[in-house]
């Protein structure tokens, strides 16, 4: 196994057009496991921790530029307020140790349905900054995970950075998993309000071959929201549009049996976290409108 | 290339370089060829925490998810090189007193985990439920918070109770 | 480095003279274990040691056409591969109780991951692949998995031509060991019976999934024998398996015990031991052999998953009529320590109650899946899930509250358990429930704290983040346990201990020698205690655990502490008369004392019984050397009828009682054990802070079998979950407080009055969790681990 250690991005990226079939390595949180237990064996490896900028973000006006190597731990510490969703979601991943070098990067790279990451990214909208010596594109998350395991990336291509809207509105993200801590989960769930766009978007992981979102619930919430007046006059939503809400929730799931958890279990489980993370996210905006309006 | 690159690093303080495997993880180079064992080997795969260490001053990783090439010019803490000559670091005494431990496999993940859970709860890292706009400062070390902080260390002999004491006494 | 870099030591451990029994002192070990330098079995290292790897079957049941290890064999770096073929001797076979597990597949494999080959080679990698090059070729073979597919008229027998002690008696081949108890006439007493409660019950395979994977280093000696650095739980019967398979006198298999990283039954039959030895002796090199978790899943046996099916009896007054039970117990393909564990899941399957008139029936079947065999609670851990299950049904039936109905119903000392022994020392049952009881329950909803957000770790799905409240409800429920001390049913079970009395440097000091596996319960504090306490010294030293010495018998069943804690007292006592004896020699002359007093050694002197002192201990030795090896046995047992099941079986009974608290979220089926209180009465606590220590591990272990541990096997019989990814035990968030309530009520037969106590608390913890959670959510629950799919009906 040959290992390289680009200094640069541009390296990287001409490393990356020379080996295409490099696995590139950051936190290693992921990759490392294969490798251990010899269930891949990568003729190259691309370590990209020297470069200094995959550890760096930015918050702007209106999205968050985040390094694709800066890892949970900062996520939580720095980004709370701006991507409340991701820094939630981030806090359940694995264990502080895992959190000091894992990174969203390396989630996006793997693709895998049980990252904890995609629920919170796919609700939030963000773009996925990806590179090679072609050139930069921008991916729309809602196009990145194209398969088991795969994502939209052409071979020679490299994740630089996520681009996330700052939060515009509550954001929650709820995981099922057996145990209370350091757990896989059996399923997990996304949301955040947009009241800017008066849209709701949503995130489902570990219940289909990728992460996916809620489309028909989204669509059924935003309209039912816009057509109570609910954004405007912070209402408590009726419970019969949560409850149908979770319903397109569950339905949206196509969800397999295996030793974590049954197929029904996690449309079932995915249904009481979309309902109750609306009721937190709802709460929570009708009190900062409540807040805004005695201020 | 064959393969094999020469690392050099700091080992608990000493410098130690060799030409090694790519493949070979930072808990291998410190076991097999630095001929420190106090890092165990529980999972291989970040599950247990018993080969937990310090990097570059107190940052817990697993040393079983690190390639050791990808280390060169770092600085590795283990068990054994927090105790001051024959003066145990004060967590390790806690553990001792405590009872923290039985068979004491998962011990030299945990001591080095709460060392660093201690140092992170001072620089006030957030816990799961630090609300957004709490200003930055020292995290007092209830039991809930030892329990979070110390969750990516599994011990099976059931010593937690145990090991709640011991680092809520240093962290005081 | 040179040389065995990397042995075990001696443990010495200086203390004041108050650090005798019934102190919380310290463990010798400690320090070592802290500072990270405390040898582990998989940190042993030798010059120019090769690496060993196991070739693994991929299936469960199949007949091997073929194996050709030629391509292995050529790769560079490797030094030997050996399969059946090329076993030395006659003797292919070991096991602990029958000799039927294969040292290597004998042409058929019968359980998933059953050793296959073997390669030695200079790097653990190359071992590795090369293992992966080794052709072998499979017919896969019908699987048997269960009791209807074990019996069945065409049903492949796994172990043709059984010539073991309970072939006879068995009434199907595939059946190990069946073990029936019939007392009374259980169907007039049922008669009697104003309600009659059934209920079926199931336990999934436990694993004891111990930090320290299995592990050892095999050095060849020069006069042809071997020495092996190992972490077991019983050296002696690990060498007594040992030899004959290498064609070795015992003597030239050396054993030496490194350190263990957790047991609790799961090292008790071999894993590396003969193929460390074997690939040594081939090569002539040091072979070291390290399981990774994966293989470790199957490395070792597992707690036997049961089905059990169970009728009581009451009078509308709340007394018990009658029991019947049937306990089934997968036992997988080979036997290891099935048999006792059927005896165990037999005679204690009426639990810690006086009922008469009861027909009990418990087997071990061989299948295909994997082997079972000891795990903390061996057998008791099954019958207690159901037998509590059933208290609540009974009580809830009668209308009567769960805990009344148990004491009224509780055994004492003089009760007659089914085999027609009677308890013959202290059953606090009714007692250790009333204490755990008593004790203030945690305050509720303690998730909400003041304008802030919930506080997920104190909930259901911790720091997942899946309710803040909602759906949760609060549950308490009790359980009570029986569980045997000692080996049982006839067993010669016996200690030897060691001890040498000398004067260094001037100070009197005992070196304590024995073969205890110290697996992290503490036995060498407590030896260092009992010899200081025996002796009179400060200084003690812990020799290394090895067969220089006589056997030691298991780090297992409640039992070392009684066995060679027992062992190191009586020896000790020896050694003091000895000392005596030479005090009188050389000062007895000096004071009638010497020949008319009860003389003592304490604080390093020899003092009379009314506090006199009559001289030095140091001085007494001068430079005589007292060193004596002694064995102890307890008082023998009686094997169980095989018809009636009648007979003095068990040495020693020992209880636990626990109050299990949990918040449920009902809708998600997410559970949080909020405060896990225990109740248990040890005899004499010989050191307190290790016993407490014992019982929150016992607990947390039955707490991870109540909610969330299990081996997950196929319908193929193959193993789904051999990871700590997907075999899930507790952390420390989903570990609550665990208050306990320590009674100590001497049993006159035991050393110092004492109980064992290791495995009594994993018994009662599972069925309390989920007594529990039955009282939250008012479902039936009938099998353990409890799945959130279970709670949610989904």
């Amino acid at each position: 196994m040959d290992f390289l250690r680009p200094a640069s991005w541009e390296e990287a990226l001409a490393a990356k057009a020379e080996h295409p079939t490099a696995v590139p390595i950051a936190g290693g949180t992921d990759v490392m496991v294969e490798i251990n237990f010899d269930h891949r064996r990568p003729d190259v490896l691309l370590d990209l921790n020297r470069i200094g900028e995959l550890h760096d973000w930015e918050v702007g006006e209106d999205t968050v530029r985040l390094g694709a190597s800066v890892s949970y731990t900062r996520i939580i510490e720095n980004l709370r307020s701006v991507l409340p969703g991701l820094a939630t979601a981030s806090h359940t991943v694995a264990s502080p140790q895992i959190r000091n070098r894992g990174g969203v990067g390396g989630n996006l790279g793997c693709a895998s349905p049980a990252g904890d990451a995609h629920p919170a990214l796919l609700a939030s909208g963000c773009e996925v900054e990806v590179a090679s010596v072609r050139g930069t594109r921008m991916i729309p998350i809602d196009e990145f995970y194209v398969g088991v395991k795969r994502n939209a990336l052409a071979p020679d291509e490299l994740i630089r950075a996520i681009h996330l809207p700052r939060a515009d509105g509550p954001q929650q993200f709820s995981k099922v998993g057996t145990r209370n801590a350091m757990v896989i989960a059996v399923c997990a769930f996304g949301i955040a309000l947009h009241p800017s766009t008066r849209t709701v978007r949503t995130g489902i992981g570990s219940a289909a071959p990728t992460p996916i979102r809620a489309k028909a619930a989204e669509e059924f919430l935003a309209a039912a929201l816009e057509e109570g007046g609910f954004w405007d006059n912070g209402k408590i939503i009726p419970p019969a549009v949560a409850r149908q809400f979770a319903e397109l929730v569950s339905g949206a799931a196509n969800p397999i049996d295996d030793v974590r958890g049954s197929a029904s279990y996690r449309r079932h489980a995915l249904g009481v976290m979309a309902r109750r993370t609306l009721g937190w996210t709802w709460d929570e905006y009708r009190g900062n409108e409540r807040s805004a309006r005695c201020a | 290339m064959d393969g094999t690159s020469e690392v050099g690093l700091r080992i608990n303080g000493k410098p130690f370089s060799r030409v090694i495997d790519n493949r070979t993880t930072l808990l291998d180079l410190l076991r097999e060829q630095a001929g420190v064992t106090g890092p165990k080997k529980g999972c291989d795969h970040g599950q247990c925490g018993a080969c937990t260490v310090l990097l570059d001053g107190d940052r817990r990783v697993n040393a079983c998810l690190l390639l050791a090439v990808s280390l060169d010019g770092a600085d590795v803490t283990t068990v054994e090189g927090l105790a001051d000559g024959d003066r145990l670091h004060p967590v390790q005494q806690a553990f001792v007193d405590h009872d923290g431990f039985q068979c004491g496999f998962c011990t030299p993940g945990q001591i080095c985990s709460a060392v660093a859970a201690i140092a992170e709860a001072r620089a006030g890292w957030p816990s799961v439920v630090t609300p957004p706009d709490t200003p930055p400062g020292p995290v007092e070390p209830t039991a809930a918070e030892i329990r979070e902080r110390m969750s990516g260390n599994l011990c099976r002999c059931g010593a937690y109770v145990n090991i709640v004491a011991a680092v809520r006494e240093v962290a005081r | 480095m040179a040389g065995t870099t990397r042995t075990p030591t001696n443990l010495t451990q200086g203390a004041k003279a108050d650090a005798g029994i019934g102190a919380s002192t310290l463990r010798p070990d400690g320090t070592l274990k802290v500072t990270g330098e405390f040898a582990y079995s998989s940190d042993m290292w030798h010059e120019d040691m090769l690496w060993g790897f196991t070739l693994r079957s991929p299936h469960a049941h199949a007949r091997i056409l073929s194996v050709d290890t030629s391509d292995a064999l050529a790769q560079a770096g490797v030094y030997a591969v050996l399969t059946h073929d090329d076993l030395p001797t006659e003797h292919k076979k070991y096991g602990l109780e029958f000799t039927d597990t294969p040292v290597l597949a004998d042409g058929v494999v019968r359980h998933h991951g059953e050793p296959v080959a073997l390669v030695a080679a200079d790097h653990p990698e190359t071992a590795r692949r090369a293992a992966a090059k080794i052709k072998v070729e499979y017919e896969e073979l019908p699987v048997v998995h269960d009791e209807a597919s074990a019996l069945a008229e065409d049903a492949p027998l796994l172990h043709p031509g059984r010539d073991d002690h309970h072939a006879h008696e068995v009434p199907h081949p595939n059946i190990v060991h069946r073990q029936p108890i019939i007392r009374g006439d259980a169907n007039a007493a049922a008669r009697r019976a104003d309600v009659i409660v059934t209920g079926e019950y199931e336990v999934g395979m436990q694993d004891q999934a111990f930090l320290g994977p299995e592990s050892g280093l095999a050095v060849p000696g020069e006069d042809g024998g071997v020495d092996l650095y190992v972490a077991t739980q019983w050296l002696h019967s690990d060498l007594r398996q040992i030899a004959p398979v290498l064609g070795l006198p015992e003597e030239k298999v050396r054993m030496t015990l490194s350190g263990v990283g957790g047991a609790f039954g799961g090292r008790e039959d071999l894993s590396m031991q003969i193929h460390a030895c074997l690939l040594a002796l081939r090569t002539g090199k040091p072979v070291k052999i390290v399981y990774n978790r994966f293989e470790s899943f199957f490395g070792h046996v597992h707690r036997h998953p049961a089905k059990l099916w169970y009728e009581h009896g009451a009078t509308r007054d709340g007394k018990l009529t009658h029991m019947k039970c049937r306990i089934v117990l997968d036992g997988g393909a080979y036997a290891s320590a099935s048999p006792a564990v059927v005896g165990n899941a037999s005679s204690l399957s009426v639990g810690p109650y006086v009922i008469e008139d009861v027909e009990i029936e418990a087997v071990a079947l061989y299948t295909n899946n994997p082997p079972c065999g000891a795990m903390r609670g061996f057998g008791a851990v099954q019958a207690c899930f159901a037998y509590e299950a059933q208290m609540d049904k009974v009580a809830a039936e009668l209308g009567m509250d769960p805990v009344e109905f148990r004491q009224l119903n509780a055994m004492t000392q003089g009760t007659i358990m089914p085999t027609g022994q009677v308890v013959d020392s202290p059953a606090p049952v009714a007692e250790l429930l009333r204490r755990v009881k008593a004790l203030p329950l945690p305050p509720e909803n303690q998730w909400e704290s003041a304008g802030q957000t919930a506080d997920v770790r104190a909930l259901p799905g911790g720091l997942s983040n899946t309710t803040h409240g909602e759906g949760v409800v609060r549950g308490v429920g009790y359980a009570v346990g029986i569980k045997n001390v000692g080996f049982s049913e006839g067993f010669d079970d016996y200690s030897t201990a060691r001890v040498r009395l000398e004067v260094v440097a001037g100070e009197p000091v005992a070196t304590v020698h024995t073969a205890m596996a110290e697996v992290g319960q503490g036995g060498v504090t407590v030896h260092a205690q009992i010899a200081r306490t025996e002796l009179g010294v400060q200084q003690v030293t812990i020799h290394p655990a090895d067969t220089q010495v006589g056997s030691a018998g298991s780090t297992s069943a409640s039992r070392q502490t009684y066995m060679t804690g027992g062992a190191v007292k009586n020896t000790c006592e020896a050694v003091r008369d000895k000392a005596l004896q030479l005090g009188r020699r050389r000062f007895g002359t000096f004071h009638p004392a010497w020949a008319t007093a009860e003389l003592l050694l304490e604080g390093g002197k020899v003092v009379t019984d009314g506090g006199e002192v009559l001289a030095d201990l140091a001085d007494v030795l001068g430079d005589d050397v007292v060193d004596l090896e002694l064995e102890f046995r307890h008082r023998p047992t009686e094997a169980f009828d095989i018809v009636t099941g009648q007979g003095f079986g068990h040495v020693q009974y020992s209880f636990a009682a626990h109050r299990a608290v949990v918040e449920v979220d009902t809708e998600l089926g997410l559970v949080k054990v909020v405060e896990l209180a225990c109740a248990q009465d040890v005899g004499k606590a010989l050191n307190p802070l290790s016993v407490v220590g014992q019982i929150q591990g016992g607990t947390t272990q039955g707490l991870g079998l109540a909610v969330m541990e299990e081996i997950i096997v196929d319908p193929k019989s193959k193993v789904r979950n051999p990871s700590f990814t997907d075999y899930l035990i507790p952390t420390i968030l989903d570990t609550p407080t665990i208050p306990v309530d320590v009674l100590e009520l001497a049993d006159d037969h035991a050393p110092y009055g004492l109980r064992g106590i290791g495995e009594a608390p994993t018994l009662s913890s599972t069925p309390a969790v989920v007594s529990a959670i039955r009282a939250a959510t008012g479902l039936a629950l009938k099998r353990v681990p409890v799945r959130p799919e279970h709670i949610t009906g989904v």
